[in-house]
């Protein structure tokens, strides 16, 4: 039996960090893929529109109230 | 590797987002549904005629919500796996699963939590129209100042544990973070527009669901993704002995 069974788990060596230039292209585009989504349900035909009209608005208004952005 | 990472985030931000959308029918939708029977009652009071339905209560508070919430737990997935592919392997000794625990958390406060105290989130009937585009661009000023500075305290309390132990950098970096974020509160105007008459104990419960809300989502997310890092780690995720 080996002693490192012996030590907790959580413990038992460290990660390797990612280095941040193989993160980098990945975070801006995830960033903007989260950005788009964020605004159509947190902005969109509130306070801008890129659509006409309230429909978007209007579908989502219950989520954008209840995940606490400003609505009307 | 990393775009792995941001799949598996997206992913389990959906699984987040039916979870919230669960809590938030259950927990958000009755005072929802109370606030706008308020402002019925408000707008026939002043005379107003009742504004046309665009979307029928029926679909806003079931396909219109869980629309929104899964958007949004995807969004937010998104994020949570772009900071913890960062976070992993530079916080200490911290394994794959403890990584994302820390992550989600320190995301609940710096999204939601921190944010909601100086701009709590209001149902409908409560805003003035007119102040529409200010309210929201303080909100996410709000939003990103907490983002920023968390982002900055992080790496401040990584550089001091270079010299002091993990523990006081840690809360170092708190506490320099609690100490921004009460500045930047007070700088930033209050916003206040609840009208007379909206029972108090509605607005606590929706505000209280919302915050939920935020925790059913941050929670899903660490819960999920650090258990399927600790069972089907990726190669950046298995730990070097
Ligand atoms: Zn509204």
């Amino acid at each position: 039996m080996s002693t490192t069974s012996l030590t907790p788990k959580l413990n038992s060596g460290s990660v390797q960090a990612i280095p941040l230039g193989a993160i980098a292209p990945w975070a801006i585009f995830g960033l903007l893929l989260a950005i788009v989504g964020i605004y159509f349900v947190g902005a969109e035909q509130g306070a801008t529109a890129l659509f006409k009209g309230m429909y978007v608005h209007e579908f989502v208004h219950d989520a954008r109230h209840l995940l606490g952005f400003p609505c009307h | 590797m990393v775009g792995n990472l941001l799949i598996r985030g997206m992913i389990v931000g959906v699984l987040a987002g039916l979870l919230a959308f669960v809590f938030a029918y259950v927990f958000g939708e009755p005072w929802v549904d109370w606030a706008i029977g308020f402002e019925g009652k408000m707008d026939a009071m002043k005379g107003m005629a009742e504004e046309p339905e665009l979307v029928s209560r029926g679909v806003q508070s079931t396909f219109g919500l869980l629309t929104g919430v899964i958007v949004m737990g995807a969004a937010l997935g998104g994020i949570f796996s772009i900071a913890y592919a960062f976070a992993l392997g530079r916080l200490g000794r911290l394994s794959a699963p403890g990584t994302a625990v820390v992550v989600a958390v320190a995301c609940f406060v710096t999204f939601v939590l921190v944010p909601q105290i100086k701009f709590p989130a209001n149902p409908p009937s409560i805003g003035n129209p007119d102040t529409i585009v200010a309210r929201t661009g303080l909100y996410f000023t709000m939003l990103g100042t907490s983002v920023l500075i968390a982002i900055l305290c992080t790496m401040l309390a990584r550089s001091w544990s270079q010299r002091h132990s993990a523990w006081l950098s840690t809360l170092m970096g708190i506490a320099l973070y609690a100490v921004l974020m009460g500045i930047a509160m007070k700088a930033l105007p209050t916003v206040d527009e609840v009208p007379d008459g909206f029972a108090a104990n509605a607005l606590w419960h929706f505000r209280l669901a919302s915050i939920g809300i935020g925790a059913v989502i941050w929670g899903t997310l660490g819960i999920a993704f650090g258990y399927i890092a600790e069972r089907y780690p990726l190669a950046v995720e298995s730990t070097a002995h």
